[in-house]
């Protein structure tokens, strides 16, 4: 027997779309973009003065030298690490905070006030006091870089646990599940596209703050190497580092673009846009 | 059967009630009152009833998903609310809406109640496969809600509450949002699947010939949710008899009405 008469009925398949076409995870309308600001950057180089506006193979030249230097390497690679970690644990801090709030009204009561009092202070305020509070530099940074990202992560995932549809939790509820496989089969998936959302966000936040926190208080990184390039009034120096850390958030955002088309694939979209 | 088995009814409501209470201070809703009725195993009731007189907090009280004000709900001897994971592996519910997981393929969606009941991974897979070819959506495993239409989602959340085997099936109005030939080719069919798995099954409808064509016995509620008729409808009824009860069905609608 075959309910509904075996085969799918005829014009019952929507017709499934077509994705936009992208280079290595970028559309070509980024990568055009790109290139028309380095365009328009040479062609401000040829009329404004040298120490304003380097060149940009000249920038290019710089940038080439850090990626040769084992030392200078190292410096790019310990503030992607110290983003990372920063965010990392803002993220399991954020989460751990959200959802207790999300299931307790009264939690949530005490710890709104909390973020948001966080969030009025600048990130500056938290170097000078992670300076006077901690020795270490590394656990200054990290704690840094986690207070100025933590409320953005929970109000994200508090908004994502919201946004769950109460028909989903209802018919799950309807099989019983225990609070693990609750949590594995319908809240996971439900918060994670907010997740991803807020990893993004985050991470440019956290590209700034980290700058700040190693101009004033590390002995090696972006921050401290921009640090030195203000001190010999070194543009190009200047504009190479800063393209070390652009580059580094681009490439992590790429990487979270890939895995957001992954987990998320099963998402419909609209061939018109609004 | 044991003798405890034949003298405990499937579904026991005694002096029933529930009442919302309303927020922002607003007078309680009361949705249920002083309802009282049993259901033997293995029956397939039609509930019947205008929008708004309970059927569907009849039918949230009877899975567990709502806790009664009054009274006394117990289904298979159990409190479905009280010993909610008592109830786990024997309850399927198909909704009004197909309620998918949008993040889950067809097979994983009707596989879910299975997984959830620890049923190991590759019986499960074959069992979700079966019953997907069974209901027509054979080749779309590995669809996503998204890429199906209505009727087809509508399929997948009957598989979904099939697959798992379970001992009552809760059906509230699983036509309602389709279309009327996709609503009538689901519905062709349906009552033969319910009787040929051996479920205790309770059909929520608003429709007077659902309840007709699905049902075996037919219970009509008055607001707030009281049984203001029931009735047996034997197989092998005439039309005409039919026809009889249609309206009878219409003038206790009707009457409650304008009651």
């Amino acid at each position: 027997m075959s309910l509904g008469g075996g085969a799918a009925m005829p014009g019952e398949q929507p017709e499934i779309q077509k994705l936009p076409r992208t280079f290595f995870g970028f559309h070509y309308e980024s990568v055009v973009a790109l290139c028309g600001l380095t365009l328009v950057w040479q062609i401000v180089s040829l009329f404004v003065p040298h120490f304003l506006f380097p060149s940009v193979p000249e920038i290019a030249a710089r940038l080439i030298d850090i990626f040769s230097s084992p030392k200078l390497i190292g410096d790019a690679l310990a503030t992607s690490a110290r983003i990372l970690a920063g965010l990392g644990g803002a993220f399991v801090l954020g989460t751990m905070l959200a959802l207790p709030m999300a299931r307790s009204p009264s939690f949530e009561r005490y710890a709104y006030p909390l973020l948001n009092f966080n969030q009025g202070i600048p990130a500056l305020s938290w170097v000078v006091i992670a300076i006077i509070w901690f020795r270490g530099i590394e656990f200054r940074i990290f704690f840094i870089m986690v207070m100025t990202t933590l409320p953005a992560f929970t109000f994200q995932v508090l908004d994502a646990y919201r946004g769950m549809s109460k028909d989903l939790f209802e018919m799950t509820l309807s099989f019983r599940p225990t609070k693990r496989d609750l949590f594995r089969t319908l809240i996971w998936p439900t918060v994670l596209p907010g997740i991803l959302t807020a990893w993004k966000v985050n991470l440019g936040n956290a590209a700034r703050v980290v700058v700040v926190a190693e101009l004033v208080g590390a002995t090696g990184g972006v921050g401290y190497e921009l640090l030195q390039q203000q001190q010999l009034f070194d543009m190009a120096g200047a504009v190479a580092w800063t393209l070390v850390l652009v580059i580094f958030v681009l490439i992590v955002q790429g990487v979270i673009s890939l895995i957001e088309a992954h987990v998320l694939r099963y998402r419909a979209f609209a061939e018109h846009a609004l | 059967m044991t003798a405890a088995s034949a003298v405990v009814p499937e579904i026991e409501f005694t002096q029933v009630g529930k009442t919302f209470v309303r927020s922002g201070g607003g007078a309680p809703f009361e949705a249920i009152r002083d309802l009282s009725f049993t259901i033997a195993r293995g029956e397939l009731v039609a509930i019947l009833g205008k929008t708004g007189c309970g059927k569907s907090t009849t039918f949230g009280l009877i899975s567990g998903l709502i806790r009664p004000s009054r009274g006394r709900v117990a289904v298979q001897g159990h409190d479905p609310y009280g010993e909610f994971n008592w109830f786990r592996g024997k309850i399927g519910i198909v909704f009004q809406n197909d309620r998918l997981m949008p993040w889950r393929t067809a097979l994983d969606n009707v596989a879910l109640g299975m997984e959830l009941n620890k049923v190991p991974d590759r019986e499960r897979r074959d069992i979700a496969a079966a019953w997907l070819a069974r209901l027509g959506l054979a080749g779309h495993e590995n669809d996503y809600p998204h890429a199906l239409s209505g009727g087809m989602r509508q399929r997948v959340s009957i598989a979904r509450a099939f697959a798992g085997k379970p001992s009552l099936l809760l059906c509230d109005e699983p036509f309602s949002a389709l279309d009327e030939h996709t609503g009538d080719a689901l519905r062709r069919e349906f009552r033969d699947l319910l009787r040929e798995t051996g479920a205790t099954s309770i059909f929520i409808t608003h429709s007077i010939d659902e309840a007709l064509q699905l049902g075996e016995r037919l219970m009509v509620f008055e607001r707030p949710a009281r049984i203001a008729f029931e009735t047996k409808l034997p197989a092998g009824m005439s039309e005409a008899e039919r026809a009889a009860v249609a309206g009878r069905i219409r003038e206790v609608l009707a009457g409650e009405i304008a009651a």
